[in-house]
């Protein structure tokens, strides 16, 4: 899609780019909660056959900011004997990975007229790293520093034990999803989220979702699973139980401390969806190249929404694990498949390359002189 | 070619940072901290290895702190295995009462 | 003052500032914390001497999971009220002289700048040497001595693995 030049005062839209990217997911992950909120909410209450929200504004839509209003002004209180400084750490350390993943997701694609008849590609992304998957891994890692933190420092027991299962939760899908990963990574040949997204341009049959049949559709099973695992969402909501364990890790937090936990916890579902959206189902690429006039940017807002419309779905539907269950289920169930079916994959992918047909691998580059071998010594 | 940070400060700040992770390493008697001290030394070399890595334009500086980080997750994981079926005989993880040779 | 040196600073002064509290705190879990701190400082390093993927290895082995499993295990074996485990008025001393001279050792001598003659970086090592192409590329090419010490690495983490599960486990 070719889009002309704009110039904001002396900077041209290719200069404004990546703030406009960065400005962007900010406030879609920000404002994830007040609309997630209602959104998840109304989905709820259709599917569970009533209501929802219809008593603030129309449909309900003036909710979250009674709730907002309500969290905003209740008193903020500091239980005794808890870890004062980590106890106030713990929100912002849970908020800070989703807001910094937030700068590696690519938006959309686009060709910039900049007069005389030519153009240049411009992508709509923050930050492309080339090893950007991997910061997001690393990122979605950091998270799990919340939650333990919190519930550590609050001196409470339903807290510690929330906090013990919400550790040990993550580091046992962590690697599940580090393998459903990886075999995006197999198939696009590359870990910048940009270019795994441009690997899948033409259309739902190029997506990776559909790559190496049937191997994509597995590593996307394993991702979706291990991705609602990771975000501490129902059914793998067990850090926080109600029925088991008060509220787990953030029982004694209240105010806008509780606030910032249920934010990021929401900011942890858009930034996965996102993530998702660029591994598996081609970022902004049209469903079929005939649908190309629609933005990208709208094509990925759409997808994302599919997304958080599953996740939602899943928790409407799906009783909660119990603990042994889930980790039970998490290393002798998801990581063996995640292990063969990498496998398989790979086996696959290195058949199907064809040195002479022109991969996608990019060419080697010239090799430097080995150190080793005595002729220089360091 | 000239580096707008030359390489004998990295290498100064690696050896700092090792220093402290000796100092950390003789006085503390609980074997959890001993164990991080552990990984700041671990941590020193690897910043001396990529250091020298870049200096030379060798990625073997990389690959060698790959190979570090590897061994100090296996390292960790049968250390702290240790540590929790020592806690689990004696109460104490208090390094000065560990000197029987068993558990 | 250039940019780089900036950076330099802005994480070196930090990082040792880390590392400091992390041997002078007395709580268990706030000397992880300053750990984990410390970590994410060195992957910044690792990323000003443009080593991208060992950047992002740093950080997903090191502070994401490593130090998690420490966080975890002095959860659970529940050292994190303060208590008292530093070494006798002596010990403590004679670590700190041990550290000390060490440190002289490594200053009196000038070890950290022998052999260091000119350096043979270029701009094409320093823009492409650090991307998981130029390492992987590295790391599996049978010229270089990598291939055997990868598939050591595997084999001493399949060990650890196994050790871990043994000494942990209750009953097999």
């Amino acid at each position: 899609m070719t889009i002309p030049n704009i110039s904001f005062g002396p900077f041209d839209l290719v200069a404004v780019a990546p703030y406009v990217a960065l400005g962007l997911m900010l406030a879609t992950v920000l404002l994830a909660v007040p609309v997630l909120t209602w959104f998840e909410r109304v989905t709820l209450g259709l599917i569970h056959d009533r209501l929802g929200p219809n008593r603030v504004g129309p449909r309900g839509l003036l909710q979250p900011i009674a709730d907002g209003i309500k969290l905003f002004f209740k008193e903020d209180i500091l239980p005794s004997n808890v870890d004062r400084r980590i106890f106030y750490l713990a929100p912002a350390i849970s908020m800070m990975p989703p807001l910094v993943a937030a700068a590696l997701i690519p938006l959309g694609d686009f060709r910039v007229d900049m007069g005389g008849g030519q153009t240049r590609p411009l992508t709509l992304v923050a930050a492309d790293i080339n090893v950007g998957i991997l910061w997001v891994l690393g990122l979605a890692s950091l998270q799990v520093y919340g939650l333990i933190l919190g519930g550590w420092s609050s001196n409470n027991k339903y807290s510690l034990l929330g906090a013990l299962r919400s550790s040990a939760q993550a580091i046992s899908y962590e690697l599940a999803l580090s393998l459903g990963v990886l075999m995006a990574v197999l198939m696009s040949h590359s870990m910048s989220l940009v270019q795994i997204v441009q690997s899948q341009t033409g259309g739902i049959m190029h997506w990776n979702i559909l790559g190496l049949f049937p191997f994509g559709l597995v590593a996307a099973g394993v991702y979706a699973i291990a991705a609602v695992a990771e975000t501490n969402r129902a059914p793998f909501d067990l850090p926080e139980a109600e029925s088991e364990l008060v509220a787990g890790y953030q029982t004694e937090y209240s105010s806008m401390k509780f606030a910032i936990f249920f934010m990021s916890e929401y900011a942890a579902v858009v930034i996965g969806s996102c993530v998702a959206v660029v591994l598996w189902l081609g970022g902004w690429d049209p469903i079929h190249p005939v649908l190309g006039f629609i933005p990208g940017p709208l094509w990925f807002a759409g997808k994302v929404l599919l997304l958080i419309f599953a996740f939602v779905w899943v928790r409407s539907t799906l009783p909660r694990f119990r603990y042994d269950q889930l980790m039970r289920f998490g290393w002798m169930r998801l990581l063996p498949v995640a292990l063969v079916a990498l496998m398989l994959a790979a086996a696959m992918s290195a058949y199907r390359t064809d040195p002479s047909a022109g991969s996608r691998i990019p060419p080697k580059p010239e090799k430097p002189k080995p150190l080793m071998g005595g002729t220089q010594s360091l | 070619m000239s580096f707008a940070v030359p390489t004998e400060h990295y290498l100064l700040l690696s050896a700092v940072l090792f220093c402290i992770g000796v100092a950390g390493v003789a006085t503390k008697r609980n074997p959890i901290v001993v164990f991080m001290c552990i990984e700041i030394m671990l941590n020193a070399a690897n910043l001396g290895f990529v250091a020298l890595g870049r200096h030379f334009g060798d990625v073997g500086g990389q690959i060698y702190t790959m190979l570090i980080i590897a061994v100090a997750a296996g390292e960790v994981a049968i250390g702290l295995a240790i540590i929790v079926s020592l806690f689990r005989t004696r109460e104490t993880i208090d390094l000065d009462e560990a000197d029987l040779l068993k558990l | 003052m250039r940019p780089g040196v900036l950076i330099f600073w802005l994480l070196a002064v930090p990082m040792v500032a880390c590392a400091l509290l992390v041997i002078t705190s007395r709580n268990p879990l706030r000397s992880a914390l300053f750990l984990v701190a410390h970590m994410l400082l060195l992957a910044g390093m690792f990323l000003s001497l443009s080593a991208q993927y060992v950047a992002a290895v740093q950080v997903v082995v090191y502070a994401g999971a490593i130090m998690v499993l420490f966080v975890f295990v002095i959860m659970l074996l529940n050292l994190g009220g303060a208590q008292k485990m530093d070494a006798a008025g002596l010990g403590w001393a004679l670590g700190i002289a041990m550290s000390l001279g060490l440190a002289a050792l490594f200053v009196g001598t000038g070890v950290w700048k022998s052999g260091l003659h000119a350096g043979k970086a270029t701009a094409k090592t320093l823009a492409q040497g650090g991307t998981a192409q130029a390492v992987g590329f590295a790391l599996f090419d049978p010229e270089l001595p990598w291939l055997f010490p990868f598939e050591v690495a595997s084999i001493v983490l399949l060990m650890a693995a196994v050790g871990a599960i043994v000494l942990a486990k209750r009953k097999l």
